[in-house]
């Protein structure tokens, strides 16, 4: 389908408009590819999992305890998806904001990716809160809990969507042939930049800032009142290499639609970002050192606590960073490639480390997440994904705008 | 270019985490010691362990009759159906009775994490619930450092439960269940200064009794409930490792700082994509 064919004269356009939306929502390509086969039923099963949940409450199909009243739906799905979305912020800050334009080719699907992220991690928000009916109090109303770290992540996420979404809105007016639409839209763009920056820069580090009052809560060694400066300065290299990782899927699945420009731009995107992440990396060991050295916490690291923070900061933090300046320096795509996914794991780690496994460590009861809410959660993956392939093959993201957007300029 | 550019980076990062270091030693301390809160002071010097607190407030409260054997080594909890519970310890000075509840903290965790004022602290001192704004987040469990509120995990319609020190009876001139109807007077209800005072009274007028400190006078900022003991509290299983400081004083760094990085950093990032622009413009222009 070429975009650039539809050109749509003004007294129809609506009627047209919307047969053509009604066209393009059916599926395209083969239908029993890997990824279906397996998604499908997970999807299906974790449908009926939430229809569960919302009849029986959420104790029917998770492990949460009074004391580790947040488990793998926040800590998971939340805080550690929207980490890995934060690629979104750092892109356009160095496309937009520093002109840096040898990454302008990726920019839109790591908005798209970090719009999508949003709009599913967060929403998964809602599968976890008792009472969702009440979910517009802190928005609307009389209701404000300012004094709450949550209140300000709740406001930004939905502020950061709108941001988002302006910024990718331009993919979607050229998909719609909208001309008019689109000059507006993109002119918006500069704006929404600044304004996404600045609320990810406030709600990364927010997410972190949620669990600074559970001081006696959190094993002490991921527990500092620098966790939301850790959050944030993390959020740059996660980010980061999911961008990378993504890539190279999205690379190998949407072949076709990519640019022989593009291609070869490709393998320097993938170089600078690995500086970048490298850069970021050594920021964050050094202030993990920092706060470690600070905190007076040698003696917490001869525990099995202790062994799993030394193995979450040298082989997933350390030597991630150390390939990552390797594969730079020897232009190895396959070095930065394993090093991204070791950071992703790093960053799992992480976040899970602080949210679920360090959180009421010394619990009687352990909190471990039921197969239900594992299945719950790659439900929204797997929903996420399919919703991300329906708009890649639609709109101009990874392919290039049709010819009218050029001639405009 | 290059160098501009990580110039840039650099001193964008170095002013974020200025700000952000510098904001949080600005705090303001917001004391609440001149608001007359009611609370409630516990003797467990006196308590005999009858259970009637137990019942009463279960029955109070329309909740499940007390449930678990009253022994020593038989730790019982609060949860979504019993809002108070006892339990028994052997201490350095024999079998000791303890009664568990909301602290009704002067500056609760609970309220400050509830981000629509569901949790709230009244001006009579209780911290009460309502089911009307609440949307379950469970933030205030994740936030209390005494882990008082209860969920509802089976419920399609779930509410928090905890101890409210029987707000609707204390608005009317009343007062809560358990200090009515205690038969030994080890529950007492009063305005937390006269609490204070008592339990000094009693601290100096029993030397050998008593122990020489009120748990709940400093402990997380000060609490509405209060204990008084014969043998260190950590015995009776209260948490004396926590901080004195109260617990919303952890975060207020952070919040404090929201809003000069919404006031700094979009100026920062246009100043910037001006200069990147003009940059690209010259060199624009010497490619020409
Ligand atoms: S003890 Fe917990 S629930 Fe009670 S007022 Fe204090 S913070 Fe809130
Ligand atoms: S569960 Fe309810 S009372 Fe507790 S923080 Fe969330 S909204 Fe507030």
């Amino acid at each position: 389908m070429n975009n650039s064919d539809i050109s749509l004269s003004n007294e129809n356009k609506s009627k047209s408009t919307f047969k053509f939306i009604l066209s393009e929502l059916k599926p395209k390509g083969k239908f029993f590819t890997t990824f279906n086969i397996i998604s499908i039923p997970v999807i299906l099963l974790g449908i009926v999992l939430i229809v569960i949940r919302f009849i029986n409450g959420i104790g029917a199909v998770t492990n949460l305890t009074q004391e580790v009243p947040w488990g793998l739906w926040i800590g998971f799905d939340v805080v550690t998806g929207v980490a890995f979305a934060g690629g979104a912020y750092v892109l356009t800050f160095m496309v937009y904001i520093l002109n840096m334009q040898k990454y302008h080719s990726i920019v839109r699907v790591t908005v798209l990716n970090g719009f999508l992220a949003y709009v599913f991690y967060a929403g998964a928000l809602l599968l976890d809160l008792g009472r969702p009916w009440n979910v517009v109090n802190p928005i609307i109303g009389n209701s404000f809990g300012t004094s709450s770290v949550l209140f300000l992540v709740a406001w930004h996420f939905l502020l950061y969507m709108i941001a988002q979404l302006i910024e990718f809105s331009p993919a979607i007016a050229e998909w719609l042939g909208a001309k008019r639409a689109r000059k507006i839209l993109s002119g918006m763009t500069i704006a929404a930049v600044i304004f996404g920056i600045t609320l990810s820069t406030l709600h990364q580090s927010g997410l972190g800032a949620l669990y600074l009052m559970a001081k006696d809560k959190i094993h002490p060694l991921w527990y500092s009142e620098f966790i939301p400066i850790l959050f944030f300065v993390s959020s740059i290299f996660a980010g980061l290499s999911m961008v990378i990782f993504e890539g190279s899927i999205s690379h190998k699945v949407f072949f076709k639609q990519i640019s022989e420009k593009n291609h070869w731009a490709q393998k320097g995107i993938i170089l600078g970002l690995a500086k970048i992440c490298a850069g970021a990396m050594f920021a964050y060991f050094f202030l993990q050192l920092l706060v470690f050295i600070h905190g007076k916490r040698w003696d917490l690291l001869d525990t099995p606590m202790g062994y799993w923070f030394l193995m979450e900061m040298l082989g997933f933090v350390l030597l991630p960073m150390l390939l990552f300046v390797f594969g730079y320096k020897k232009n190895s795509i396959f070095t930065v490639k394993f090093a991204a996914i070791l950071t992703m794991l790093g960053i799992i780690l992480n976040r899970l480390n602080v949210t679920v496994i360090g959180f009421r460590w010394d619990a009687a009861v352990s909190y471990v997440p039921s197969w239900m809410e594992i299945v719950v959660t790659f439900t929204v993956i797997f929903t996420e994904i399919w919703i991300f392939r329906w708009v890649i093959n639609r709109m101009p993201v990874l392919k290039d705008s049709p010819e009218w957007v050029k001639e405009e300029k | 270019m290059g160098i501009n550019r990580r110039d840039f980076l650099k001193t964008a990062g170095v002013a974020g985490i200025t700000l952000l270091a510098l904001d949080s030693f600005g705090i303001e301390k917001s004391k609440n010691s001149d608001v007359e809160f009611y609370g409630i002071l516990y003797d467990s010097t006196r308590c005999a362990g009858c259970q009637t607190c137990e019942t009463l407030c279960a029955e109070k409260n329309g909740l499940p009759a007390p449930v678990g054997e009253l022994k020593a080594g038989n730790i019982r909890k609060t949860d979504e159906n019993h809002r108070t519970v006892l339990n028994c310890y052997k201490t350095s000075k024999g079998e000791l009775f303890i009664k568990t509840q909301c602290m009704h903290c002067n500056e609760p965790a609970c309220a400050a994490a509830c981000l629509t004022q569901a949790m709230c602290k009244t001006k009579e001192g209780p911290v009460t619930w309502n089911g009307d704004k609440c949307m379950g987040c469970r933030y205030c469990m994740v936030s209390c450092p005494f882990d008082v509120p209860k969920f509802e995990y089976h419920s399609a319609n779930p509410k928090i439960q905890k101890c409210t020190m029987c707000y609707e009876k204390i608005i009317k001139g009343g007062i809560p269940v358990c200090a009515e109807n205690c038969p030994a007077e080890a529950i007492k209800f009063g305005t937390r200064r006269e609490l204070i005072a008592e339990a000094r009274k009693r601290i100096a007028e029993g030397k050998d009794t008593y122990i020489d400190e009120i748990y709940g006078e400093h402990t997380a900022g000060g609490t509405g409930f209060m204990y008084l003991s014969s043998v260190p509290f950590n015995e009776l299983g209260l948490n004396t490792k926590l901080q004195n400081e109260s617990y919303p004083e952890l975060s207020k760094g952070f919040l404090f700082s929201v809003p000069s990085v919404f006031v700094l950093l979009p100026p920062l990032l246009l100043g910037i994509y001006e200069a990147t622009k003009k940059n690209k413009n010259i060199k624009n222009e010497e490619n020409e």
